[in-house]
Formats: structure tokens, C-alpha cells, sequence
């Protein structure tokens, strides 16, 4: 590991100040993610700044009845709260199919949001790879890609956001709060992680000097009929092949409202608000609705060799998850 | 024979000092003086390190220095000198740092050394190295029609395939039904949760102690003393305590030899720790391909059998396994050809791993069965009992013991087999289709020479000593077992000690031979001092034994009583106390009974019966339930011997729906070096797992009666599973592993 400077950040400002000015700081929240890439050398900042003394980690309920849940709140405190097991099962089914116990007790929410892909080539410093080095090249493409991506896929590179909780979190339609030297803003979540295009050594829309401090659930989360549904290669501790975050809201036997994100298949949780209104809301909540909306969610999806199968798992996971939502509540 | 020990349940005697962090692994061990030492992985497949810059490495604050090939200390000229006892003979083993040549990707190139861990990693990062690369080639199905046929065992123990017997071509085109499959197994990689771990101490008079992870302290010191031109006096190896190794510390590591150089040529002590991405530039389970064609009658009696063999091995090294042979061993059938071949790739040498061969070898033949059961609409039990080969007709030799007919009864019975429905896709729960296979296991169960040591001091306590390793297999504890009951003490009276050069020479811990060899040699140490307790015994005055022989009397709870009257009795107190107050010590060195085993091959077997749930869907597979039938011997510590077995079915369940070391074939490099990429199975993965030992008594395998159980608990596990699968779904995966992808 190269050496590097340790920063215990006090206040939110100081702490945006001091990577703003410090070309290869960066912020460190459980440090799952950042310290094995330190180790592997695909991370070399020359300085630390821990965010764990700031006061962010609450979970508040908002005036408008939706939930803030603090950057620094650990992915099993944030499951487990009974808010949001109650409020959005969907997201702490989500986040409890990610890592393992002890992975979730470290891991925050906002390094969540940020950890990079699990491409195998991406931590492999002695070989090429774009997000890692660009203009080296993309190996994954004809090479290793069984958990990479099928839709969104650039030139440069295949490579998945593998993230579990963010899948729910895009299909709850969530907000990122950050801050940063020139103040707050807010990012809806379909705009925080981007696609890789020309650029694929950035996986999202925050910049360097900025820190989430925050993301919000809106009022109404699913509660009564939702689905989470991973598919991996073991039944635990493995990467999602492919996940489906599924929510409805269902009125006699209508769909009034859904929220349907995908992992395991770009670059970013794989959401499409605009077919959801097209396909699902207004329509019955039945095997003609869901086939009818994965093939449109699915349209333009491409397999790299490995990872092909990923076009026949694709569609069956979204209308399990789809029809598992639909159908949650049923016996009990 | 009465036991008071054997075949009961004891907790490991190391247990305590493993949880509570007393025992000490290679990589723990401390000198004052000890620097760190980290190793700087090769980028490429093949070719030549153009230059190496170490400049910048070297101005890192507590550098000390960065071996190369440039800079690296005298070596041993010739290949002899790098043979260890487990290398093949006809080969050139890799010499790290030697020259500039590139052999496979990740092969070790420099070394970092420094006064701490961390400098030396952050070195090692500054070391920059450019390449000239050459073609490779690391695909084996690219490179089959490179492949040799294997003439001559190049490894002791490890066999050619026999001659051919009778005409397996013209009984196959003969036979009423006919199949002809091919069947591919990845390449996998050891992955015990120690990592390869080298303690070198310099002690002041310059020789050398060392505390190796390996399973042959004696190979340990073979190797360096051969290279670096030590005398044996000189290298002292210990290995108290291996984290797992399962066959991965049969040879020694590069981490042993570049320690070893870094600690002589600076005169100081060294310590080297690999990472675990290096664990994947070692020794591994060779690919294979095999080509199994069967011909049998409409009854599904076997007429021909052919097995094909192709493994993949290094360029420098003509390593193999026997794969194709267990074809021909375990079935009953007169016409049978099998063959085996190497194609060398630009890798690293493969190495033994957990029951290497059979593994393989009978995951095929017990797929292909199943196919044969199928073809002919027998049950696979029957199937498998109507060939049942009752002798092994490979050497043409009777077995010692084979209580496998015993296996699949009980099996099957605790199983309920009878309730499986023979026609796929009938049975369902929730999303899932339900499937029930089963497949049989073999492995060999040889006993090879063996010294060890008993000492019984005056107060009673006993020490056992011999060479050998414990890998976390129960080796500590079974010696503690044999020696208790050779004399009569309660467990808390006995010392084991094993891993260290200065105890009587074992062979290498490995192959499933250590209870049958070392447990051997340490019960007849232990018999050599109790006869001279006898006499004590005996010669007291008014010894109730005066005129007893010593095979009339035995030794139980700390007494030598006769047999024939237990209450005639001398306690072991009242003997020692008539000895002139030295410890009593006997040394024997034990070997197989030529005369008695003259005829016999002796085999562990095992019936395994598996049931999964496929998701029809995803192709997700979940094994939900194992019943292993074992017959094994005489089981020592009832406890560990159903650890063992239990251990290598969950490996079983690994191989069979996870391991893979995935290969970039353009970069000629593993990818997924890591616990995260690595597949093996999770506490969620395993279900109910049950454990059956059949009762088989075995006078001709050794005089203890025990077989190893090191492998055979992972033997057949994958075939059953993959039949299983086929069961549930129809489907019938010859590629391991049966990943969801070949299921929807
Ligand atoms: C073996 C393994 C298996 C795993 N399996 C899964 C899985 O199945 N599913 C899954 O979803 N995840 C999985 N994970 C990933 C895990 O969820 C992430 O490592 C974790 O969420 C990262 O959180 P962290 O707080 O440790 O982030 P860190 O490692 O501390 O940081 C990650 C990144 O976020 C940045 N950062 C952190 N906080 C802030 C902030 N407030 N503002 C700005 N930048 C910030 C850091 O600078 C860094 O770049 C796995 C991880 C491992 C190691
Ligand atoms: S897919 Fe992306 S991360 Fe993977 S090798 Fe290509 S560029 Fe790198």
C-alpha cells in the first residue's frame, strides 16, 4: 500500500475543503470496498478523510412523511430499522441479500452508493482495463463477463454497478443528498450513477470534493406488495447475476403505481419510469403485464459470450419478481 | 480387540490451543531480527523480463533489498537439485529468480525485502519490470492435439493406465447399447484458509530454522538444503500447525525458497507471507477432458469400457494424474481400454488436490453410469450392483476389504431411495423441481514406512514424536488415540509431537496413508515400550503377571491386567516405579507386511446419495440433502473421521455446482484470484448431510485395520449431485461445474 495521509473529518465543510485541495484525497466510510482496492493498488489516494465522527447517522422521518436515512448508517442498522423494514421492506430485503453480516455492520449507505464494480479485471492492476486505466482497453469483452453487463454497455467497457441496495433504492425512486464546496443539492437517483460511455472510470455524477450526507425515501415505499429477487451463484455472499427490485401498488386488481429497477445488467441500477407508466400503471397485475413490460425493459439487451445467459435469466426474474410482488400478502 | 478409545468421539487434544491463538502457524513465528519479505508477481503467461528497474524501490525508507535475477545468490546448477519428493521426476522444476524466463502468469520474479511488512509491499509495487512476451497458450481445449500419452509413472504411486484388457473396440461395436461422451472438469485451486507462509529464523551459528506451511517437514528441508547447498544439520523445518492444505504443501512453495535465499544471502532472519491472489499462482487441479465410451448389453451389463484421458499439466513439468484408471477399477468388465495424456500449457505445474485424480476421474465414470442406467431403465443401484467388481481387475488382485455393497444398502435405506421417482422432471416444490442421484467413491488406501517415537517418563506421561504433519485432519488427536490405547493411559497423559526434522522421519502427510502409516508405526512404539513395562510388571515381587506372556495381558486404565482375570493387575505406577528411574523409549520404523498384503489392493469406498432442488427458472441449485455411506476400515476417533467426510462433501457440493479457476486465455492469467471471485460453498449452501461408516474389518491393509479418510468423503460427491440434477430437471451436464447457466 502506498503511504498516505489519515484525516479524521469534524465538520462537513472542512471535510469537502480539504479534498477539494488535496488532488488525490479521498473520503473513507466502512472502507470495505476503498481499502481493498488501497491493497490491491487500484485506489492510490494520498490522503484519507474519515467521515465516520460526522453526525449522519441518523434515520429521520421528513416532514413530507418520507424517510432520511444518514450517509454513515450502516447497511445492517438501515435494514434492520424497523422504519424501513416496515416502511420499504423492499430496501431491507435488498441490502440484507448483499455481502455478508459482517460486511453490512461496517458498510455504509453512501459507500454503498459508491463502490466500484466487481469486474475481475478492474482489480487486477497487471492487466488492461478502461475504468481502471483509460485507454488501456477492455479484456472483459471477449474474456471474462459472466457477471457483467448486457444493457448500457459502452465500447470501452461492460462493467455492472454491484450493488444490491441500490436497486431497491432506484426502484423506490430515492434522492441523494450531498454537499460540497458550493453548497447542497439533491440528485435523483436515476441520475447518480451514470452510464460508461467514452468515460467509464466514472461510475457517477458526484464530483470529487462532494459528500453524500443523506439519501431520502419518498413517503410511500411498497410496504404492502413488493419483491426482491437476486440471482446468484451461491446463496450467499456472491455478486447478483441478475436482481429485480419490484414494488406495486395494486387496486382491485389494477396497478396504480410500480417501481421496477434491475442489477446485475449495467452500469447503474437499470430503471425505466417512463415504460412503468406505459406498461404497468393502469394494467392488470397479470403474466400478460409482466411479460408485456420486461420485454420493452429488457429491449436492446446484448450478451458479451459469459454472460449471454443473462438474456434468458433476465426476463424470467422480472416477471418472477414482478408476479411475487403482486402476489405478496396472499396467504397470510 | 477391547478399546476404551478407538472408534469413540474425542475432541481434538489441539483444539483448545487453536482457538485460543496458542498454536503457532508458519507466518507467526518471531525473531528479533526478522525482516519482512514480499514477493513481486510475474504480469505475463510466457516470454523474458526485458529489464527490471528496482531503483525506486530501493530508496523506500527501511528497503533492504530487492532480489532478482539479476542480483539473486548462488543457486543449485542441476534440475536434480530441485526435485522434491513429490515432484515428477522427469521434469524441471521452476527456479524463481534463477533466469529471465517467464514460465506462467504470476510466477514469482523478484522479492522485496524490508525491516517492515508494509515497506516491503509498497516495494515490491515499485518494482517496475517491462517484458518481452512470447505466443502461450493456456487453453487446453486449443492444444489437445499436442497432447502425450503417458508411458511411465514419473511419481511413486502414481501409475500409467495397465495394458488394455480383452478388446474394448470390438466389444463396444458388438454392444446392444452404446454410449459415447465426453466430459470436461475446470481447473480448481486450493484455497485453505492459511496462506503459504515461510518463518526463516538465522540463528547465530549460521544455520537455519525454519517454520514452514507444508505437509513433509522432511521434503521441506530436502528441497532447501539440496538448492542452497546446506547440510541437513544445518535446517531445522517445523510445521506444528498447517491452516489446511490439501495437498497444496506436498511440494514445497516458492515462498520456502525465496525466504531461504533472501535469510542467507543477508545473513538475517526472514519471514514471507503470500497473498491469497498468489495462492492461485501455485499448484491447482489440472482441467481434464475425458472421452468415456460404454458399451453394455440391453440389461446394462457392462462390455466395454474406454476412458480417454486428457489433463493439463505445465511446460516445464510432466505432471499427472491417475484419472483414467478409476474407470477400469470400479466396474466389473472384461474389455477395457484406457489412456491417458498430458498437454503441457504455459501454466503453473498442477498439484495434488483433495483425492487428485478420482476426483475426476470417478465424477466421469459415475455420471456416465447414470447415463447407462438411464439408457438401459435400470436403477442406478442396481446397475452398479450387478457390475460390481469383486476384484480389482487393474492389478489383478483381490481387495483386502470392500464392505461397498454394505455402503449402497445402507445408504440408500437412510436415504430412502425408494422413494425416487426414476423419470425425470416428476417431482416439485414451490418453483423448484426435485431430483434424487447417487454415484459410488473410491480411493486407494495404502500404508507406507514410517518411524516414530514413545517415551514414557517415570511419572507416567507419554510422548509420541514422528515427523508428520497435521493439516487440521485430526493427526495430533489420532496418535494421542493409538498411544492411549497401547497403554492403557486416559488421553490427558499423552504428548503428541509432531512437524519438526528432528523427530523420526514420516512420510509425506497426504494420499489418505498417514493413520494407516504413522498411526501404524506409533502403536507398535508404543507396543515396544509396553512390553518393557510388562517385564517390570513381571518381575516385581509377588507380580500377579509372574508367569504370564505378554500376550495375556493388556494395558486399561493405567494397568496391566490379565486377560484372562482382570483382577490380577500391576498399575502402570507400581511398574514404573520398579525402573531405575529413566523414561522408558523405544523408536520403531514400521512398513507394510509384504508377505501378508502379497495379492491384496487395499481401497476406502463410499455410496453417495444426494437430493437437489432446481429452480426452473434461474437454474439454481440447491443441495438439500446427503447421505454418505462410508467403508473405511477401522474408524479411529469416530469424530474427526466424520469431520473428514463431512468437509469433503461440502467440497463435493463446490465442485460439483462452483469451483472454477476462470482463465483469461488472452491474457494467459486466472482472473477470479480471490475469496469473493472464487466460488466455494457458504454455510447457506449446505443442508443436511449424513454420515454413515459400514462396519469393515481389514486385517491385511496394516495392523491397526484403519484406511485414511483424508479423501474419500469427497470422492463421488460431485456425480451424485450432477445425477441428481438430471433427475430433477433432464438435463445431463457434463461440464462442471453445473453452474445456472447450463440449467435454463
Ligand atoms: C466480499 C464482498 C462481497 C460483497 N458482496 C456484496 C453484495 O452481494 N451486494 C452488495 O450490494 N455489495 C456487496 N459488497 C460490497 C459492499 O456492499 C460495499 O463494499 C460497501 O457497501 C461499501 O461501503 P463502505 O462504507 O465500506 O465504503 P468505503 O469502502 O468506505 O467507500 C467506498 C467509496 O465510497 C466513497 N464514500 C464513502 N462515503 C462517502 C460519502 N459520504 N461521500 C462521498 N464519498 C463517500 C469512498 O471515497 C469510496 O470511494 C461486497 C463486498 C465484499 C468485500
Ligand atoms: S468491463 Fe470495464 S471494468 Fe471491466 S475490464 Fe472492461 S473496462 Fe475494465
Amino acid at each position: 500500500m502506498n503511504n498516505f495521509e489519515y484525516i479524521r473529518a469534524d465538520d462537513l465543510s472542512g471535510a469537502a475543503r480539504f479534498v477539494a485541495s488535496h488532488g488525490q484525497a479521498k473520503f473513507i466510510g466502512g472502507g470495505t470496498n476503498l481499502v481493498d482496492l488501497m491493497k490491491y493498488a487500484v485506489e492510490r489516494p494520498t490522503a484519507l478523510v474519515d467521515l465516520n465522527r460526522l453526525k449522519l447517522r441518523d434515520i429521520t422521518v421528513l416532514p413530507d412523511g418520507g424517510v432520511r436515512i444518514g450517509a454513515l448508517v450502516t447497511n445492517s442498522d438501515a435494514a434492520y430499522s424497523p422504519v424501513v423494514s416496515s416502511r420499504y421492506p423492499l430496501l431491507s430485503r435488498a441490502i440484507l441479500a448483499g455481502a455478508s453480516a459482517q460486511l453490512r455492520n461496517k458498510a455504509t449507505t453512501s459507500g454503498n452508493l459508491l463502490q466500484r464494480t466487481r469486474c475481475v479485471y478492474f482489480y487486477d492492476t497487471a492487466v488492461p482495463c478502461n475504468k481502471r486505466e483509460p485507454g488501456t482497453g477492455c479484456p472483459a469483452k471477449e474474456g471474462i463477463n459472466r457477471s457483467l453487463a448486457i444493457l448500457g454497455t459502452s465500447v470501452e467497457c461492460i462493467a455492472t454497478h454491484p450493488s444490491d441496495m441500490c436497486v431497491a433504492m432506484a426502484a423506490l425512486g430515492a434522492v441523494v443528498q450531498v454537499t460540497g464546496p458550493t453548497g447542497d443539492r439533491s440528485i435523483l437517483f436515476a441520475d447518480f450513477h451514470r452510464l460508461p460511455g467514452d468515460h467509464p472510470e466514472i461510475d457517477s455524477t458526484l464530483a470529487k470534493d462532494e459528500i453524500i450526507t443523506a439519501v431520502d425515501l419518498p413517503a410511500t415505499g411498497f410496504a404492502k406488495n413488493s419483491a426482491y429477487i437476486k440471482v446468484r451463484d451461491r446463496q450467499s455472499y456472491a455478486f447478483a447475476l441478475i436482481s429485480v427490485a419490484a414494488g406495486l401498488e395494486v387496486v382491485d386488481g389494477l396497478i396504480t403505481k410500480a417501481g421496477v429497477a434491475m442489477g446485475g445488467v449495467a452500469h447503474k441500477p437499470w430503471r425505466s419510469a417512463q415504460l412503468e407508466q406505459q406498461l404497468l400503471v393502469g394494467k392488470p397485475a397479470n403474466r400478460d403485464t409482466w411479460h408485456a413490460f420486461q420485454s420493452a425493459l429488457l429491449a436492446g439487451a446484448q450478451g458479451y459470450g459469459e454472460n449471454d445467459f443473462k438474456l434468458k435469466l433476465a426476463p424470467v426474474t422480472v416477471v418472477r419478481a414482478l408476479e411475487q410482488a403482486a402476489h405478496e400478502g396472499d396467504q397470510a | 480387540m477391547n478399546t476404551h478409545l478407538i472408534g469413540t468421539d474425542v475432541n481434538r487434544i489441539d483444539g483448545p490451543a487453536k482457538v485460543s491463538g496458542a498454536a503457532k502457524y508458519a507466518g507467526e513465528f518471531f525473531a528479533s531480527d526478522m525482516l519482512y519479505a514480499v514477493v513481486v508477481s510475474g504480469a505475463i503467461a510466457h516470454g523474458e523480463i526485458a529489464s527490471i528497474d528496482t531503483h525506486k524501490a530501493m530508496k523506500v525508507p527501511g528497503a533492504i533489498e530487492v532480489f532478482t535475477h539479476k542480483n539473486r545468490p548462488h543457486l543449485a546448477w542441476f534440475d536434480k537439485s530441485y526435485l522434491d519428493e513429490d515432484a515428477p521426476t522427469d521434469g524441471k522444476p521452476l527456479r524463481p529468480l534463477y533466469d529471465a524466463s517467464i514460465h506462467h502468469s504470476g510466477q514469482p520474479i523478484a522479492l522485496a525485502v524490508a525491516e517492515s511488512f508494509e515497506a516491503a509491499r509498497y516495494m515490491a509495487r515499485l518494482v517496475h519490470v517491462e517484458y518481452k512476451a512470447f505466443t502461450h497458450q493456456t487453453d487446453m481445449t486449443m492444444a489437445v492435439q499436442e497432447a502425450k500419452r503417458i508411458e511411465k509413472s514419473n511419481r511413486t504411486g502414481i501409475e500409467p493406465p495397465p495394458k488394455p484388457r480383452g478388446n474394448s473396440a470390438e466389444a463396444y461395436a458388438a454392444a446392444a447399447v452404446k454410449l459415447d461422451k465426453t466430459y470436461h472438469s475446470p481447473t480448481e485451486t486450493h484455497n485453505p484458509m492459511e496462506l503459504f507462509a515461510t518463518t526463516v529464523v538465522y540463528n547465530p551459528d549460521d544455520t537455519l530454522t525454519i517454520y514452514d506451511k507444508t505437509q513433509s517437514v522432511s521434503n521441506s528441508q530436502l528441497y532447501v538444503t539440496n538448492i542452497f547447498g546446506f547440510s541437513k544439520s544445518d535446517v531445522r523445518v517445523e510445521s506444528p500447525f498447517v491452516g489446511g492444505a490439501f495437498g497444496s504443501a506436498l511440494r514445497p512453495q516458492y515462498q520456502l525458497y525465496l525466504a531461504t535465499l533472501a535469510a542467507k544471502a543477508l545473513k538475517r532472519s526472514v519471514r514471507l507471507t503470500l497473498t491469497r491472489d498468489q495462492m492461485f499462482t501455485l499448484g491447482h487441479r489440472p482441467e481434464t477432458l475425458q472421452e468415456i465410451r460404454i458399451g453394455a448389453n440391453t440389461n446394462g451389463d457392462l462390455q466395454s469400457l474406454h476412458n480417454e484421458t486428457m489433463q493439463a499439466t505445465s511446460r516445464y513439468e510432466n505432471y499427472f494424474e491417475v484419472i483414467a484408471n478409476w474407470s477400469g477399477l470400479s466396474y466389473h468388465c472384461d474389455n477395457v481400454t484406457m489412456e491417458e495424456k498430458i498437454v503441457a500449457m504455459d501454466t503453473a505445474t498442477p498439484g495434488d488436490m483433495r483425492a487428485p485424480g478420482a476426483a475426476q476421474g470417478v465424477w466421469a465414470i459415475e455420471t456416465a453410469m447414470d447415463e447407462l442406467a438411464v439408457a438401459t431403465g435400470r436403477d442406478p443401484v442396481e446397475l452398479r450392483l450387478q457390475n460390481y467388481a469383486e476384484k480389482d481387475q487393474n492389478h489383478d488382485k483381490k481387495y483386502s476389504s470392500k464392505e461397498l455393497k454394505a455402503c449402497y444398502q445402507q445408504a440408500a435405506e437412510r436415504f430412502r431411495w425408494s422413494e425416487r421417482k426414476s423419470t425425470p422432471r416428476t417431482e416439485r416444490r414451490g418453483t423448484s423441481l426435485v431430483g434424487r442421484g447417487m454415484a459410488g467413491g473410491v480411493w486407494e488406501a495404502p500404508q507406507l514406512p514410517a518411524a516414530a517415537k514413545a517415551t514414557l517418563a517415570p511419572d507416567g506421561t507419554l510422548t509420541v514424536a514422528s515427523g508428520t504433519a497435521d493439516i487440521g485432519t485430526g493427526t495430533y488427536t489420532a496418535m494421542a488415540i493409538l498411544a492411549g490405547e497401547a497403554l492403557g493411559l486416559p488421553l490427558n497423559r499423552v504428548i503428541v509431537k509432531l512437524g519438526d526434522t528432528e523427530l523420526p522421519v514420516a512420510p509425506l502427510e497426504g494420499g489418505s496413508w498417514t493413520i494407516a502409516s504413522v498411526g501404524t508405526a506409533v502403536t507398535e512404539a508404543c507396543k515396544a515400550v509396553a512390553e518393557k513395562i510388562f517385564k517390570l510388571a513381571a518381575g516385581l515381587d509377588h507380580s500377579p503377571l509372574k508367569h504370564a506372556s505378554f500376550k495375556e495381558v493388556e494395558f486399561v486404565n493405567e494397568r496391566i491386567s490379565l486377560i484372562a482375570d482382570p483382577s490380577s493387575f500391576v498399575t502402570l505406577q507400581a511398574a514404573l516405579a520398579a525402573g531405575d528411574g529413566k523414561p522408558i523409549e523405544e523408536k520403531t520404523k514400521s512398513g507394510p507386511n509384504l508377505l501378508k498384503q502379497h495379492g491384496y489392493k487395499s481401497y476406502t469406498h463410499s455410496a453417495v446419495f444426494a437430493e437437489v432442488e432446481v429452480d426452473e427458472d434461474f437454474g439454481t441449485v440447491s443441495v438439500c440433502r446427503v447421505v454418505s455411506a462410508i467403508a473405511g476400515g477401522r474408524i479411529i476417533n469416530h469424530e474427526a473421521a466424520r469431520n473428514q467426510i463431512i468437509g469433503g462433501i461440502v467440497w463435493g457440493i463446490g465442485m460439483a455446482l462452483q469451483e472454477q479457476s476462470e482463465t483469461d486465455h488472452q491474457l494467459g492469467r486466472i482472473m477470479n484470484h480471490n475469496l469473493a471471485e472464487y466460488h466455494v460453498p457458504v454455510c447457506a449452501d449446505v443442508h443436511d448431510i449424513e454420515v454413515i461408516f459400514v462396519k469393515e474389518d481389514d486385517d491385511i491393509v496394516n495392523p491397526i485395520g484403519a484406511k485414511g479418510l483424508g479423501e474419500i468423503g469427497l470422492v463421488g460427491v460431485a456425480a451424485a449431485i450432477g445425477n441428481a440434477i438430471y433427475n430433477a430437471t433432464g438435463r445431463r451436464v457434463r461440464d462442471l461445474p453445473i453452474t445456472l447457466d447450463k440449467l435454463i
